[in-house]
């Protein structure tokens, strides 16, 4: 078990955080994400971090029902969450999920949040550089791929910060023929991953982890949860369970920090 | 003198005509709303050199992107050509730039040619893409009948001008020697010279003055015929790609719109002061191009059908019916459907809407992947109108998919995607 403090709990104790880690739902429930949410918490403990996260405070930044239409339930979701913010004075938030990152960094100051916003690659490099994340010191000359998810890239134009991380960490990139700007959509944003398919001839997570394939890299580096889900899905589609993983960045810099 | 006559009228009764047209155009764009967003003139101008003068996107296909340099620059310096034809129109005069410029005007004029020469090479590979290679992106469904033919007409008449350049100013070079007095030196055009020389060189003088004027009034005629055929043609692009561009998203591409009246609505229901003065829409999203910005409108007016989001968009590429080409090309038909028969102050009803247009199927098949948006040249957002779309169907039809509703109720019985009986944080304590 990781120590880990709501921000209700330091109000309690009289003390103040530096950060917000926002989970997102993803993080709070599902499986996979959820050990991405351990290990960037762990990470944050062992760079001594002072973070709070809001716990059962937390909800949904309203995304997929703003992206599938429902702008009425997107308001109440990010009023509530606004409110309950700027109740604890936040100043600074980290999302593990580029959804949550977009909306709360984009979406939420005309309605009355304006806080400093990072999804965590950012963040992450940030600690690096800074020496708050120390990173062992080993000669394996691994090589991973990276996805670039949508949110992330094409619409915050964040492309360079988590492949510097992967940098730092010492593993060699080998690009898919789709990325950066030109990256492949996993297929679940704009609410997909909530609904069935429209007809057509394949999924788009398999067209996408073809192009992961191709790289003959065992490990694909993600930044968003639901990229994870989509991802691993279309390795088990290519029965490729055997040879490939799927890892969230922070999963790597855990693995490799001092 | 009768010559003068015909040509004055002749440019009188084309400007006329595509006047109207293009201010029919005008009409149309500004169907639709204004909205009150960022937006910066000097990144505005900024976007329109970069990307409409610029023409950066187009090398990210440096193969298209090179040819169709050469067609556009050609496009652009030929202009000098045609506003001396038409000063000598109005005039009778032969050449009247050729005096005035001297060794420049031969400068000019030469590189006028060796840009046609790489255009009419251009032209041919162009047509060979579309019509022989065929290229996956000019196949699809949207681009059957008119479209293809819109696309092949362009390229011929493109041809047929640079054919006229040529047999123009061949014979030119020639007459110079013959008859100095009409036909004023140029100096040396190199592409025509050798041209004149191998295939006119032992034609009687009368024939070269005919084809002269043949050449001369061919350049005219593809022209003026260009004028009136572009505002009925993708190829508006050519314009329209300016204001396009100064007019383009400069907000983050993550960000949707907000809709003030929902907000305050939600700020009642959760306990907080309604925002003041707030204007009031009874419809929410976009049914029709009256609720839809005029930048979408522009930009539908701006799209030359190149397809480049169609082929990027990972819910074509996997076989679904969404191509973002085909909503921007659906948004160009209704606005030309209803075009002419708005009034002012009735409400425009024909009993029809963008949903004739555009299905759910497509609209729905979106994932904000925002790879239009990215791909588009001339910086049209086609990924906006099918969100636009979405909000219309979802709050003013009860429409969407029906596992969509399964998530709304989740969200709003336990503010979280899935219905899940457990504590936020219970996996810190696992």
């Amino acid at each position: 078990m990781i120590p880990i403090k709501t921000a209700a709990e330091y109000l309690s104790q009289g003390e103040s955080f530096e950060v917000l880690f926002w989970v997102g739902c993803a993080g709070s429930y599902d499986a996979r994400a959820q050990k991405v949410s351990r290990a960037f918490a762990e990470i944050l403990n062992k760079a001594e971090i002072k973070f709070a996260i809001l716990g059962d405070e937390e909800k949904c930044t309203g995304d997929p029902a703003r992206r599938a239409g429902n702008e009425f339930l997107f308001q109440i979701l990010a009023l509530q969450n606004i409110e309950t913010l700027n109740q604890y004075q936040v100043k600074k938030i980290v999302c593990t999920c580029p959804h949550c990152f977009n909306t709360i960094a984009n979406e939420y100051p005309e309605l009355g949040g304006k806080y400093e916003v990072m999804h965590h690659s950012k963040f992450l490099e940030e600690l690096i550089s800074l020496g708050k994340i120390k990173i062992k010191e080993d000669h394996s000359t691994e090589s991973v791929t990276y996805h670039d998810s949508c949110y992330l890239g094409r619409a915050n134009g964040i492309y360079e910060a988590p492949r510097k991380v992967i940098d730092h960490l010492k593993l060699d990139i080998k690009e898919m023929k789709r990325s950066r700007q030109n990256g492949l959509c996993c297929g679940a944003g704009g609410a997909q991953m909530f609904k069935e398919d429209e007809k057509g001839n394949k999924r788009i997570n398999e067209e996408r982890i073809e192009d992961a394939i191709e790289t003959q890299s065992n490990i694909v580096v993600a930044n968003c949860p639901f990229c994870m889900t989509m991802l691993q899905d279309g390795i088990k589609a290519h029965e490729k369970q055997e040879q490939m993983m799927v890892y969230d960045l922070s999963e790597m810099v855990l693995q490799k920090m001092i | 003198m009768l010559q003068i006559l015909f040509f004055s009228i002749l440019t009188a009764t084309v400007f006329y005509i595509a006047y109207g047209r293009f201010l029919q155009i005008y009409k149309n764009i500004s169907l639709g709303i204004t909205e009150n967003e960022k937006h910066n003139s000097f990144t505005g101008l900024k976007n329109m050199i970069l990307f409409a003068l610029g023409q950066k996107k187009m090398f990210n296909r440096p193969v298209s992107g090179i040819f169709h340099l050469f067609i556009y620059l050609a496009f652009v310096l030929t202009q000098i050509e045609l506003l001396e034809i038409i000063v000598d129109g109005f005039t009778g005069e032969h050449r009247i730039f050729a005096h005035a410029l001297g060794s420049f005007y031969n400068f000019l004029i030469n590189s006028i040619e060796i840009l046609s020469f790489l255009a009419f090479f251009s032209t041919f590979i162009f047509l060979y893409r579309r019509n022989i290679l065929k290229l996956i992106r000019f196949q699809k469904p949207e681009m059957k009948g008119w479209p293809s033919v819109d696309a092949n007409l362009i390229l011929m008449g493109e041809i047929l001008l640079i054919f006229g350049i040529f047999l123009m100013n061949s014979s030119d070079q020639i007459l110079q020697n013959l008859d100095p007095q009409h036909y004023p030196s140029t100096g040396k055009l190199y592409i025509s010279s050798f041209i004149g020389a191998s295939l006119f060189g032992q034609l009687p003088q009368d024939w070269l003055v005919w084809f002269e004027r043949i050449g001369w009034w061919l350049h005219l005629f593809v022209i003026y015929g260009f004028i009136l055929y572009l505002p009925f043609s993708k190829h508006l692009h050519i314009f329209l790609a300016f204001p396009n561009a100064y007019l383009s998203n400069q907000e983050s591409r993550g960000k949707m719109s907000n809709i003030p009246v929902i907000e305050n609505e939600a700020r009642s229901m959760v306990g907080l002061p309604p925002k003041e003065m707030v204007e009031q829409t009874e419809i929410f999203g976009a049914a029709d191009i009256f609720q839809l910005p005029r930048r979408t409108l522009i930009g539908a007016y701006s799209c030359t059908e190149c397809g480049r989001c169609t082929s990027v968009c990972p819910a074509n590429l996997t076989g679904k019916k969404l191509s973002p080409r085909k909503i921007v090309m659906d948004i160009r038909d209704r606005m030309e459907e209803i075009s002419n028969q708005v009034k002012p102050n009735v409400e425009y009803n024909d009993g029809k809407n963008l949903f004739d247009y555009i299905s759910q199927e497509e609209i729905y098949a979106c994932t904000s992947c925002n790879a239009c948006v990215e791909a588009c040249p001339v910086l049209i957002n086609p990924l906006e109108p099918i969100l636009a779309m979405r909000r219309y169907d979802i709050l003013m039809n009860s429409g969407g998919p029906s596992e969509w509703m399964g998530m709304f109720n989740s969200l709003e019985n336990t503010q979280s995607v899935w219905q899940i009986p457990e504590s936020r944080d219970a996996w810190t304590k696992s």
